[in-house]
């Protein structure tokens, strides 16, 4: 069991995501930054899509009540577990009565932990993620607050012999593992790229100076934004004609511009469709770099062709299955 | 049936059927809607249909590792979707549920009803007439859980929605913006004109499927007592 000391900013259960009930209404949440989710799910010998706690700007404090094999992956919030500090994207073992901190935000801004077992929340509609708006699934359909306790699953094969193999070394209140993913072995970009994005559907139907402005200007995340997209701040951009757009759905990424001319970003708790024009589509590859960013962070946009991305796409999902393979001889 | 297909990310392909909003068009997209459920393409993920699209999300990794093609998965899917269209016997009538969705119309539970009327110039009761003899249809789920954007209210009882919405709508509110009717199945907030409220639930996330309403469903208001509310909202729980 681990118990949440202090609830922090905004710290959810999140999987992979509620599919199959779209066509009612119901929205796919799930963890803002999958990469990050997959990748300390697997570092625990998890299945990929158990849920983890996704941890936002500012962190919690959690007490593991167990012994429990844990990873962190995402932005960096300065975690320490009894006080001393902790890398991120490796095996953590840990002992029953530590404590988890996390202090000043160094990069990014969304975190998650991942335990071997994952956590024992309902599933609703075939996930454990937290709907916020709706209070469903998660934790009780809320964020978790000080005094939760929440249960460990059982863990599986994988995750006892990694847990063997590092409490050989358990002396400490933690062991952790010697090596690390480099998470930027999954990114295709560097630190101040554009995010890369294929035009949308209606992008045609922006005035040439917006199509132009577009691709060339900066936009900044505005302090409204959320788990459902990030409202940018910027050069207007405005169709050539009026036009009476019908609701369709979007989608993880989708960008969409309300007539004030301010293009939102749709993310993990959009709604399942929009009546906006959409101007574009972030590539996949680039949705994690975009859900790291924060309130008042400037990104800028450049063109990729649709094939390009879903090149992409498979390039990124061969590389996590071969991380997934990685794990698995490593510790057989 | 014409058609166009558009990447929507790189998980997605967007079939539209028609550019606006028509009988017509809805029943094409019913259609494909019936033949996803009766068949669904092992590639699919889940579907959403609306006005005039209807959206297949599908795993692009899956699709390259099950079928060992060398053509993009977006490819790959039209080409499904195009084989699946030419297959399929367009021409058999799809089956059209009716449900009926009781309301206690005005008082504490539609205290809009009145700003209605007389925005029309009609009494009350007419307003409820009116609303209760139509022929609705819903066109699609979306804006929230179990939400029905409903097509087919009178023009007669039109009416803006209000200058500064509400923070809260009670769930299972009874509305009007403009020429659409609706009901809320969550509590929200909102800028519709309120005439009542249904003892039914629109959304239950322990149901399956969790949404009362699906694309496609006719609907039939009828108007019911205070008391007969009281005693539907009790037994329903």
């Amino acid at each position: 069991m681990i118990i949440v000391k202090k609830a922090g900013l905004l710290t959810s259960i999140q999987d992979l995501g509620r599919r199959g009930f779209q066509k009612y209404g119901v929205i796919v949440s799930g963890a803002m930054d999958r990469l990050a989710h997959r990748v300390a799910n697997l570092l625990v010998g998890n299945e990929e899509d158990l849920p983890t706690i996704e941890i936002t700007l500012l962190g919690p404090t959690i007490e593991f009540k167990q012994d429990c094999l844990i990873a962190i992956c995402g932005g960096d919030l300065s975690a320490t577990i009894n006080g001393k500090p902790i890398g991120l994207w490796r095996p953590i073992l840990v002992k029953a009565n530590s404590e988890l901190k996390f202090g000043a935000c160094k990069t990014g801004c969304r975190v998650y932990l991942a335990v071997a077992g994952g956590f024992t929340v309902p599933t609703v509609m075939n996930s454990k993620s937290t709907y916020l708006r709706a209070g469903i699934g998660g934790y009780e359909g809320r964020p978790l607050r000080t005094g939760d306790q929440l249960s460990v699953g059982k863990t599986g094969e994988l995750s006892n012999r990694i847990m063997n193999q590092l409490s050989r070394f358990f002396t400490e209140d933690i062991v952790e593992e010697k090596w690390q993913v480099n998470p930027m072995r999954f990114f295709e970009m560097k630190r101040g790229q554009a995010i890369r994005v294929i035009k949308g559907r209606h992008f045609h139907l922006f005035s040439k100076e917006s199509q132009h402005t577009f691709f060339q200007n900066d936009y900044t995340i505005s302090n409204q934004s959320d788990r459902m997209g990030y409202r940018l701040k910027g050069k207007e951009l405005i169709l050539s004609e009026k036009e009476e757009m019908i609701s369709e759905a979007v989608n993880f990424g989708t960008i969409q511009v309300p007539a004030d001319g301010n293009p939102i970003i749709l993310l993990a708790d959009r709604q399942t469709t929009g009546g906006y024009p959409k101007i574009g589509q972030v590539a996949s590859v680039d949705l994690s770099i975009l859900a790291q960013a924060k309130p008042g962070d400037r990104i800028r946009f450049t063109e990729i062709s649709f094939e390009k991305a879903q090149f992409l796409y498979l390039k990124r999902e061969r590389k996590i299955h071969e991380l997934k393979l990685g794990i698995y001889l490593k510790y057989s | 049936m014409e058609y166009e297909l558009y990447p929507l990310g790189e998980d997605a392909v967007l079939i539209e059927l028609g550019k606006e909003i028509n009988l017509e068009t809805h029943h094409w997209v019913q259609m494909i809607t019936g033949l996803l459920e009766d068949n669904p393409p092992e590639w699919m993920i889940e579907y959403i249909p609306a006005f005039t699209t209807i959206t297949i999300f599908y795993d692009p990794f899956k699709i390259i590792k099950a079928f060992k093609s060398n053509q993009l998965p977006y490819t790959y899917v039209c080409q499904q979707i195009n084989f699946l269209f030419e297959q399929f016997n367009f021409d058999k009538s799809t089956q059209q549920r009716l449900v009926e969705i009781p309301v206690c119309y005005g008082g504490e539970l539609g205290p809009d009803l009145d700003i209605v009327a007389s925005v029309n110039q009609l009494t009350p009761e007419e307003v409820i007439q009116i609303h209760t003899s139509g022929d609705y249809i819903v066109y699609m789920i979306g804006f929230a859980p179990g939400f029905p954007y409903i097509g087919g209210m009178s023009e007669k009882i039109a009416t803006p929605r209000k200058e500064s919405p509400r923070l809260k709508i009670p769930e299972r509110s009874v509305g009007i913006a403009g020429m659409q009717t609706g009901i809320y199945p969550i509590e929200t907030p909102g800028g519709w004109q309120l005439i009542g409220r249904t003892p039914i639930r629109l959304f239950t996330p322990e149901a399956n499927p969790p949404s009362l309403l699906r694309a496609g469903d006719k609907i039939k208001f009828t108007a019911i007592s205070f008391e007969e509310y009281q005693a539907l909202e009790k037994r329903i729980g």
